[in-house]
């Protein structure tokens, strides 16, 4: 039997930092998706909601307040929040209850409204709860992409330039997307004038905090083939691994790494796509364009790796050779990445799929990767979440 | 200020020793895998059925894995000095307990005087002071190389870096 689902309609609200709720976004997006999909709202069996946390509560209880906000209809819900991660977990609830047969037709929504400046807990004094405990001693979240940055040029010869060049060509991909909020070419110059954030990371490279929405509907193939107005883009592996004892790398947002005493150290990011890959029953090789999480530009460099597109240590020379841009061998963030949207939390693992819809269905536009037919999204949540979705043609 | 007793920012994690503090961490008695902060309860090895994890001190010296710095000020609940003062950063790996511990690199150390693969040694110093007292907190100072990574020479390293 096969464990595919179709994706049937994507939809987005614009990233930006519009001020607005959150549930306009995500109720724009669901309801571009269901147009996308030619699916009435009524049709669909179950809502699963990406929740971000709002005063005490996840996102006011996302999936319930999506499905009001379209009008209640008597669907199934779900919330899922796992921090970057949530829009992953979402679907992949929606795509267990279409395998499972206890529904055809699934809405997957999430939608974010970010504060001004570096993401910080709540207030309070919680010695016991991790991410305070960082936070106080001055950690945020660019120092440990900065940590990662440092490394790289340290054992791999990586250069502030190739960190530069990241953006510059993410930048480059996302100048014409309408959906991206930052639409402006950079230079490797205007990147290496930027302020110093977190040395070796300026500015412009450590990605931004946005508003967006992103939204899919979903189905069972069964359905997809009878009612699908587009080429069949197919859901083939998703994975939402924890990491597994001994972490070789500080994660946010733990202050140090499991003790590698009595198990070997290993990099959770690198097992993050390779289960979405085994899931699916593809490999790294057959991949054809890829949606990475760069919250920092240098960290691009480290999911080439992760994900498989070339060896440790080689991911500074693939970028300089040009085969992560569109044109090239292998196309990365041919959406423009988070360096053209800024990171909306529960939003982000959806918008990463809605891009690769629009790339294996050809619609991508003067984003299009050419031939595209395997894509692979991922990312990784606060907490140890881990978050790979493949899609087919 | 300079009169007000020393309080540890964060109780339990550090020894408040002036010449040679050191982290407190658990161990597995059963595995002997460390942990920082210090935890009760089971063992996070996957692999060990342990459940009695001891209060150890862990090692005062490293090597720097990686560094960077806080150019601008972090959010609360970080308390920071008006004006705000950047710092470095460095995450440093034990070479005993296998595992690498965050913590800010010792006041008036640049980032361009670090490297990775350089020794560091533990030393306390004010994180921010309130009305009862200094709170201190870990932090990471170069340690020459080849020289002894003893008490009197950490201390004096520190006072020096403190003037």
């Amino acid at each position: 039997m096969s464990r595919d689902v179709a994706v049937l309609g994507v939809g987005m609200h614009p990233w930006g930092k519009w001020g607005r709720h959150f549930v306009e976004y995500g109720v724009h997006a669901a309801r571009a998706a269901l147009a996308d999909a030619g699916v009435e709202w009524r049709r669909v069996e179950f809502i699963s909601g990406g929740a971000t946390m709002r005063c005490g509560y996840p996102g006011y209880v996302a999936g319930a307040t999506f499905a009001q906000a379209l009008g209640w209809q008597g669907a199934q819900v779900n919330t899922s929040y796992a921090a970057c991660a949530t829009g992953s977990q979402a679907l992949a609830a929606a795509r267990a209850r279409i395998l499972s047969g206890e529904c055809e037709v699934a809405l997957v929504v999430g939608a974010d409204t970010t504060p001004k400046g570096f993401l910080a807990p709540a207030k309070g004094v919680r010695p016991d709860d991790p991410d305070w405990v960082r936070f106080h001693l001055g950690f945020t979240n660019p120092t440990y992409f900065a940590l990662y940055a440092r490394r790289r040029m340290a054992l791999y010869g990586a250069t502030e330039r190739d960190f530069a060049a990241v953006k510059v060509k993410n930048a480059e991909h996302g100048v014409a997307n309408p959906n991206a909020r930052y639409r402006k070419a950079f230079s490797i110059e205007d990147v290496l004038a930027s302020a110093m954030v977190a040395d070796p990371l300026r500015l412009l490279n450590v990605c931004a905090t946005s508003d967006g929405g992103a939204a899919l509907v979903v189905s069972s193939m069964e359905y997809a083939r009878k009612h699908c107005q587009h080429p069949i883009v197919r859901i083939a592996g998703i994975s939402c691994v924890t990491p597994r004892f001994a972490s070789a790398e500080v994660e946010m947002p733990d202050i140090a790494t499991d003790s590698a005493i009595a198990a070997e150290a290993h990099s959770y990011r690198a097992s993050i796509a390779a289960r979405a890959y085994s899931d699916a029953g593809i490999g790294a090789e057959d991949v054809s364009v890829a949606e990475v999480y760069d919250l920092s530009s240098a960290l691009e460099l480290d999911w080439y790796e992760h994900i498989g597109l070339c060896k440790p240590g080689e991911a500074e020379s693939l970028l300089r050779s040009g085969a992560t841009r569109i044109g090239g061998r292998i196309p990365v963030n041919p959406s423009g990445g988070l360096a053209c949207f800024g990171e909306a939390v529960p939003a982000q693992a959806l918008a990463q799929v809605c891009e690769l819809t629009w790339q294996l269905r050809g619609q991508a536009g003067v984003r299009q990767v050419a031939g595209a037919k395997v894509g692979v999204t991922a990312n990784q949540g606060l907490f140890g979440h881990g978050s790979s979705v493949v899609l087919t043609s | 200020m300079g009169n007000l007793p020393r309080a540890p920012a964060i109780e339990g994690w550090y020894t408040l020793d002036e010449s040679r503090p050191q982290l407190i961490g658990s161990r597995c008695r059963a595995c002997g895998t460390y942990c920082f902060p210090p935890r009760e309860g089971s063992c996070p090895n996957p692999a060990c059925a342990g459940s009695e994890l001891e209060r150890v001190p862990l090692s005062r010296t490293g090597k720097i894995w990686s560094y960077t710095n806080a150019c601008y000020q972090p959010p609360e609940p970080y308390v920071s000095p008006d004006p705000f003062e950047c710092f470095a950063i460095a995450a440093v790996e034990l070479e005993t307990e296998r595992m690498i511990v965050l913590g800010q690199v010792a006041k008036g150390i640049r980032t361009q005087q670090l490297r990775v693969g350089m020794r560091v040694v533990l030393i306390l110093e004010t994180l921010y002071a309130d009305t009862q007292s200094e709170k201190v907190i870990w932090k990471w100072q170069p340690a020459d190389e080849g020289s002894p990574l003893d008490a009197g020479s950490a201390q004096q390293r520190r006072v020096d870096a403190q003037a």
